[in-house]
């Protein structure tokens, strides 16, 4: 999964303006068959990967655009540009609409549970990787298992489970069950990164009178932390977004993470007719992603695909 | 390494185990038990009825057209999304103009183009559910004012709020955001397959359409077809959920006359707005049936014997 680009182009420069020009200076010589067809497959190819990449970023760009609006603005010429910039949609957005409260939630619920995942993770996946003991496919099942299910099905109950224990409607709660759903992947993919592993270094940690669980802090866990960085990727943006679980588990409006707030926000101004405040909103959930994957683009492919490529 | 072997494996599986067990593998098992019960979820006390939601259901209009959608999604969207992003990801890789000495090559741009392609994959599906029921606004939306300014206000689709078309749109927003994923998948897939197969079957004659079909789809097989699984789980689970549930509101969810119901979220009102967590939980495994059906038919439709190289 390392090698995702193509050879010849290593350089992320942006073609758009000239693939109407490019066959007539690459086609001028030599009217091989063969060589005519690579041309217009050229063009064809241009064309459809163009119009593609614009149908992805004009939602983005027209919600950005909006966000800047005023709401008369909005209803009566969408396409336009704004007046002015309407700062006041942000600011409106990040306190009176409680966006402030929303990411903040979201950083704790996120932030525990991304720690809780990677540690339990690797510490299982970590034993069913390297360790023979009776059971141990069971428990690899039993584990991946959970990938293929839909969660749905086992949220009537897990309702009532969490409020029998009185986490329903709690951070820590929701940081639990975040948790537990994303050991699945979490396992699979670190069992499948651990085996590759070489056994001799934690042998000789281990023949040097380490204790095993000193080994694996100590030696295991630093030598897997490409596949640590893989997986922290997916289940960050999978717990950053995720909507079904705290729709069902969490629905205390103090409590609500991002996801739910940007749901709420569009009832809500939806509501008093507030819809830049709700663009404002929008942007402002989407710029910090669209940030982070800016920077870390080559590590967040790679994080996603990775489990898919095998 | 036998020194504390088992007082370690059992000191390492104990925390993830029980989480796992308790949130996930526990509420699964009660899942298929509440079925077969009069359970409302409101008051704790229930009584065994056999099979009598499972009658219920099979007689439940609602449910059928649950089922409906989410066999729509499940076969549609893996389809339209997969064969779109192949078709894209070839562009990417084998459209360039030819270059001194390969055979093909990608496009000039084509890592820019898997940037931009990739984007909706990270942004969090409420967001762009949220953008486009505003894109699908039949009064002042972007849809239809483009349609507008192009000289076409005539047609004004009401989108979402026309049960002809709500399903559509709906999957059209799947789509938008899943299609980069397997661009990019695919991609990295086909970057795998050396240059000179293609090299060899341009010279003997075969034009680069035929390659895609002998050299491409056939190396790429198990890509494509764990690609078609994922998209499909992902078509009858909690993406559904959510596109539906946030852009057709209608008077009871679902889109009007429910429209664009699917089983995940039929389950999610029948427990959690209709009080009625026995009969959700029915539905519920009815989906678990859907989903292991569909991942064992495209395993079994797509064996082939796989190709080394």
């Amino acid at each position: 999964m390392k090698t995702t680009d193509t050879p010849p182009t290593g350089d992320a420069t942006i073609p758009a303006p000239r693939e109407g020009r490019d066959p007539v200076i690459g086609g001028t010589a030599a009217p091989v068959k063969e060589k005519r067809e690579g041309t217009v497959l050229n063009v064809f190819s241009h064309g459809v990967l163009i119009i593609w990449a614009i149908m992805v970023v004009m939602p983005l760009l027209w919600a950005v655009m909006t966000s800047f609006k005023t709401d008369r603005a909005i209803f009566t010429s969408p396409w336009s540009l704004p007046d002015a910039l309407h700062f006041e949609n942000w600011s409106r957005a990040w306190t009176q609409a409680h966006m402030s409260e929303y990411f903040l939630n979201t950083i704790v619920v996120v932030g525990g549970s991304l720690v809780g995942t990677l540690l339990f993770g690797s510490m299982a996946a970590y034993v069913l990787a390297r360790f023979e003991f009776p059971g141990n496919r069971f428990l690899y099942f039993l584990f991946i298992g959970g990938m293929s299910f839909p969660i749905i099905l086992a949220l009537v109950p897990l309702f009532y489970v969490m409020q029998n224990m009185a986490l329903l409607n709690t951070l820590h709660g929701l940081i639990l069950v975040y948790i537990a759903y994303s050991l699945p992947f979490t396992v699979f993919f670190l069992t499948a990164f651990f085996r590759t592993l070489p056994t001799s270094v934690a042998e000789a940690a281990f023949i040097d009178g380490a204790s095993h669980t000193r080994t694996f802090f100590q030696v295991m866990l630093p030598m897997a932390k490409p596949g640590l960085i893989s997986v922290g990727i997916f289940n960050f943006l999978g717990q950053w977004n995720q909507y079904l679980l705290p729709t069902v588990l969490n629905t205390n409006p103090e409590n609500k993470v991002l996801s739910q707030g940007l749901v709420q926000l569009a009832v809500s101004q939806g509501y008093k007719g507030d819809w830049s405040g709700l663009f404002a909103g929008l942007v402002m959930a989407m710029l910090p992603v669209l940030a982070a994957y800016i920077v870390f683009q080559r590590q967040v492919v790679a994080g996603l695909t990775a489990g898919a490529v095998k | 390494m036998q020194h504390g072997k088992y007082r370690f494996i059992v000191g390492f599986l104990a925390v993830p185990l029980a989480l796992y067990a308790l949130f996930v593998i526990w509420p699964f098992v009660q899942s298929i038990y509440y079925s077969l019960t009069d359970w409302t979820g409101l008051s704790p006390e229930f009584g065994f009825v056999g099979l009598a939601n499972y009658t219920r259901m099979l007689d439940d209009e609602i449910f059928w057209k649950s089922l409906q959608h989410s066999l729509t999604f499940a076969v549609v969207l893996p389809l339209v999304t997969v064969g779109f992003a192949l078709f894209l990801a070839f562009m990417l890789n084998v459209g360039g103009r030819r270059r001194k000495g390969a055979a093909v090559t990608g496009v000039r741009g084509s890592s820019f183009y898997k940037i931009v392609y990739f984007f909706p994959q990270v942004l969090s599906i409420v967001i762009v559910a949220l953008l486009f029921q505003f894109a699908y606004n039949p009064n002042s939306g972007a849809i239809n004012s483009v349609l507008k300014l192009v000289g076409l206000g005539s047609i004004q689709p009401d989108w979402l709020g026309d049960p002809n078309l709500a399903l559509i749109c709906v999957m059209v927003v799947l789509v938008w955001s899943t299609v980069g994923f397997f661009v990019v998948l695919f991609s990295a897939g086909m970057a795998s397959i050396p240059r000179d197969f293609y090299e060899a079957a341009l010279l003997d004659g075969a034009s680069r359409f035929t390659t895609f079909f002998k050299i491409t789809l056939p190396l790429l097989w198990d890509t494509v077809q764990s690609g078609w699984i994922y998209m499909g789980i992902l078509a009858l689970g909690a993406e559904s959920f959510a596109v539906v549930q946030i852009m057709t509101v209608g008077p009871n969810g679902g889109g009007p006359d429910y429209s664009t119901i699917v089983m995940p979220l039929y389950v999610y009102q029948k427990a959690f707005r209709d009080g009625q967590a026995a009969y959700a939980t029915t539905i519920g495994v009815a989906l678990l049936l859907v989903t292991l059906a569909f991942a064992a038919v495209v395993m079994k439709l797509g064996r082939r014997e796989r190709l080394e190289f």
